[in-house]
């Protein structure tokens, strides 16, 4: 049996990789792929924490968090190809026409 | 106070009706006055004061039947404030009833005239409603005359004084876009001014008097005030002085007396029914009522009482000088309605009320008489001016010019085109041919009004004189003086009017007027010869004596004095005699100057010219007066007020106050910078506040984690 601390401990650097790398890059879709691993990170944590309490709510949780993952890259890429057909280019630093 | 509870017997309760009847009869008039023909409005009219003529000898009969009780008949509530309680009373005593007689008496003769008088006024165009106008307007007289002389208090009486005094202006100027010529002017709206302000004086009078009467005595009321009037008399007498001689103001206002006498003469402006029943009967003898109704407290202060007579014997007497150098036939007797009201107010000064009253009555006869008839007169030459201007026109005969007098009062008529004046008696002479009814009945007029045995004048006269000789000699001698001038005067006017051969074209060709003028007419020429039974001075016949006593306490009655009838009938048939010499003897010719202007000299001069009194009155009070409206007009409002004041101070203080301090400091400099500064510091802050918002993403992003994390920090490390 693995302790639930290093289900936690992973979930926390999964987490921060994923921060890392939805500040570092700028490419949208690889923003996606981090923001993905983010919501993964805290699934991990969910499910880890579900079972230490033997509670069915965290994994119930996870359920709703894959759900809303799924309806937000579907509507994110759909925002990315609409982007990509008015610019030819996805450049997340060139999208910056709300500058103040 | 007799309520009328008490006295069961008696017509008392129709006493409204007074006042009632003419204020229908002006209403139907006002009312349904369009679609009525000009003898319907008369004949209304005429029914109306007729109504009110045959509810004054109806209370009359009462009073009679009631051995003289005086009968208060409450009317109407007015004011109630507190304990104070001022009513519309009607009082019926045998003193208001005879008022009632003589005002309603005259006034249906008058009315009924009238009808026949104004149809012909030249300056009558047919216009629609001015005849119904004067109808109405000659029934409100009525009806604010009745008031008068029925009020139970001094303040009725005051309403009904300041009610006839409206009448009175409404008439005078009732033409009151001509003159009396027909030609366009302001003359005659001027004299119903004049008339107007200088009753204002006497009413200012009448005023005081009745604010010190209800200060010191506490009430309005006759009876009220005559129970309490020997007390204050007694305690402080002054009061009761100021009271009678502030009403001696009103009296002089109301009855023309001396000096508020100016405005009569120039009131003959009004159509001559008005002067005879308003100017010469009825109204200017108000104030011979008043005194003769305020007798109990008259006889309380004998200073007052001899100042009165003063002023009436004064004015008796001047008066009747200046209507001997007048020429127009209304203005002579205009100046000797004067000089009789004189007689009248001398007499109730000297407490001879029954005198007074009896003068009053007979008075009110033979003036109207004279007044119409001189109105008939005028209408006859203006008849016969009209007749032979025709005449003249078809015959294609060049007219004959008139000459121009010396006052350059040449009138003329728009249609003719004619310098002519029918109420000059230099255009009139032989008119006793022409006009014989007329005539005869100005004969009548003028015998009375010179006092010639046994016409009315002579006995109401002649009391007064009897009554002055007894208590004021110097008042007996100017009274006597006086009816020298009324015979001389009046004989003046006959000898010019009705003998000699015409002076002009009109007085030839004259016409006599309508029966319907000259009926009422003769009803006052029998009561001009038969007035004088009223009240003959023989043991028995003091009717109208014994009649007022009901109402005035005991009065005596002089035994009749044959030295005193014998001087005043010489002196008026001596009078009478000059004036023949002067003018029946010698007719004036056509343009010649006055016979008496050569022996006589500036004496006449003066008699023509009013003695200068309203040129004196010009200078002594119209002219500063006018100097000082003006200079309070100009300097004082337009300079001081308006262009200092209220430009300068206040407008020039408020635009300093608004430009100045509150626009440009208090709003620009104060609120103004206040506001920019906010303004600049949120525009600086936003300025550095946007650079923010970079438009990298991930700089958001990092935001939102750097958020997170402090979010977290605190909640893990609070």
């Amino acid at each position: 049996m693995v302790p639930v601390d290093y289900y936690i401990a992973l979930s926390a650097i999964l987490f921060t990789i994923g921060t890392l790398g939805v500040l570092s890059r700028r490419n949208p879709l690889i923003i996606f792929m981090s923001i993905e691993l983010m919501l993964n990170a805290a699934n991990l944590a969910f499910v880890a924490f579900a079972s230490v309490y033997q509670t069915f709510s965290g994994q119930i949780f996870v359920f709703f968090v894959i759900a809303v993952a799924a309806a937000e890259v579907a509507v994110g890429l759909a925002l990315i190809v609409e982007i990509f057909k008015t610019r030819k280019n996805i450049n997340i630093d060139e999208m910056n026409s709300l500058k103040g | 106070m007799h309520l009328s509870e008490t006295v069961n017997t008696g017509f008392y309760f129709l006493a409204p009706w007074l006042v009632l009847a003419p204020v229908i009869g002006l209403l139907i008039n006002a009312i349904f006055g369009k679609n009525f023909s000009e003898r319907a409005v008369g004949t209304v009219a005429s029914l109306a004061s007729g109504a009110a003529f045959v509810v004054s000898a109806l209370l009359a009969y009462s009073v009679a039947i009631n051995h003289g009780h005086a009968v208060s008949v409450p009317f109407a509530e007015w004011i109630h404030i507190g304990d104070l309680r001022l009513d519309w009373t009607f009082r019926v005593d045998s003193l208001s009833t005879t008022m009632m007689l003589v005002v309603s008496g005259v006034g249906t003769l008058i009315h009924i005239y009238a009808i026949g008088y104004m149809h012909e006024d030249v300056r009558f165009k047919h216009e629609e409603g001015r005849f119904t106008r004067f109808f109405i307007f000659l029934n409100l007289f009525i009806a604010a005359m009745m008031i008068l002389v029925s009020g139970d208090s001094y303040l009725m009486l005051f309403v009904g004084w300041e009610g006839v005094g409206l009448s009175s202006f409404l008439l005078i100027g009732f033409w009151y876009e001509m003159d009396t010529l027909a030609r366009p002017s302001w003359a005659n709206s001027n004299a119903a001014k004049k008339a107007f302000i200088t009753n204002r004086v006497g009413d200012f009078g009448f005023l005081m008097a009745g604010f010190l009467m209800f200060w010191h005595l506490g009430s309005f009321q006759f009876d009220e005030v005559f129970a309490v009037a020997p007390a204050i008399a007694h305690d402080s007498p002054w009061v009761i002085v100021a009271i009678t001689l502030f009403m001696l103001v009103g009296v002089a206002g109301k009855s023309a007396q001396i000096p508020l006498y100016i405005w009569l003469p120039d009131a003959m402006a009004g159509p001559t029914p008005v002067s005879a029943l308003i100017h010469a009967a009825t109204m200017v003898t108000a104030g011979v009522y008043l005194v003769t109704r305020s007798a109990p407290l008259y006889s309380l202060v004998p200073e007052a009482q001899y100042i009165v007579a003063m002023v009436g014997a004064g004015t008796a007497l001047f008066a009747a000088t200046i209507a001997v150098g007048q020429y127009d036939i209304k203005k002579v007797l205009a100046y000797s309605t004067i000089s009789q009201l004189g007689f009248m107010v001398a007499a109730v000064g000297m407490g001879a009320y029954v005198a007074g009253m009896f003068h009053l009555i007979t008075h009110a006869f033979f003036k109207a008489l004279l007044f119409l008839s001189a109105g008939s007169v005028i209408l006859g030459l203006e008849r016969g001016h009209h007749a032979h201007a025709h005449h003249a026109h078809h015959d294609e005969k060049p007219k004959g010019k008139h000459k121009k007098d010396e006052h350059g009062q040449h009138g003329g008529h728009d249609d003719h085109g004619e310098v002519f004046d029918p109420g000059d008696m230099r255009n009139m002479g032989g008119l006793r041919k022409t006009m014989p009814v007329t005539f005869w009945l100005y004969m009548i007029g003028t015998l009375a009004l010179a006092g010639i045995f046994p016409f009315a004048g002579f006995w109401s006269k002649d009391e007064i004189l009897l009554d002055a000789k007894l208590h004021f000699t110097s008042v007996y001698w100017q009274l006597s003086i006086a009816a020298f001038f009324t015979a001389f005067y009046m004989g003046r006017q006959v000898w010019m009017v009705f003998f000699g051969e015409a002076r002009t074209d009109a007085a030839k060709h004259a016409e006599e007027s309508p029966k319907v003028m000259t009926v009422p007419l003769m009803v006052l020429a029998a009561l001009s010869v038969a007035g004088g039974a009223l009240n003959l001075p023989f043991k028995g016949f003091h009717q109208l004596g014994h009649w007022l006593e009901y109402t005035l306490g005991k009065v005596e009655f002089p035994p009749f004095d044959l030295g005193v009838a014998l001087i005043s009938t010489g002196l008026a048939l001596s009078a009478i005699l000059i004036s023949w010499l002067l003018y029946g003897r010698n007719p004036l010719k056509e343009g010649q100057i006055d016979p008496l202007k050569k022996p006589l000299g500036f004496v006449f001069t003066g008699m023509e010219n009013k003695w200068f009194v309203d040129e004196g009155y010009g200078v002594l009070i119209l002219t500063p007066f006018k100097k000082a409206s003006q200079f309070l007009a100009d300097v004082i409002d337009w300079r001081f007020w308006h262009d200092f004041v209220h430009d300068t101070v206040i407008a020039g203080t408020y635009n300093w106050l608004s430009d100045v301090v509150l626009s440009r400091y208090a709003d620009q400099k104060g609120i103004d910078t206040f506001f920019n500064s906010w303004g600049d510091f949120t525009k600086w802050l936003s300025g550095n506040v946007r650079r923010i918002q970079n438009g990298f993403v991930r700089s958001y992003a990092l935001s939102v984690l750097l958020g997170v994390v402090l979010i977290l920090g605190y909640l893990i490390f609070k």
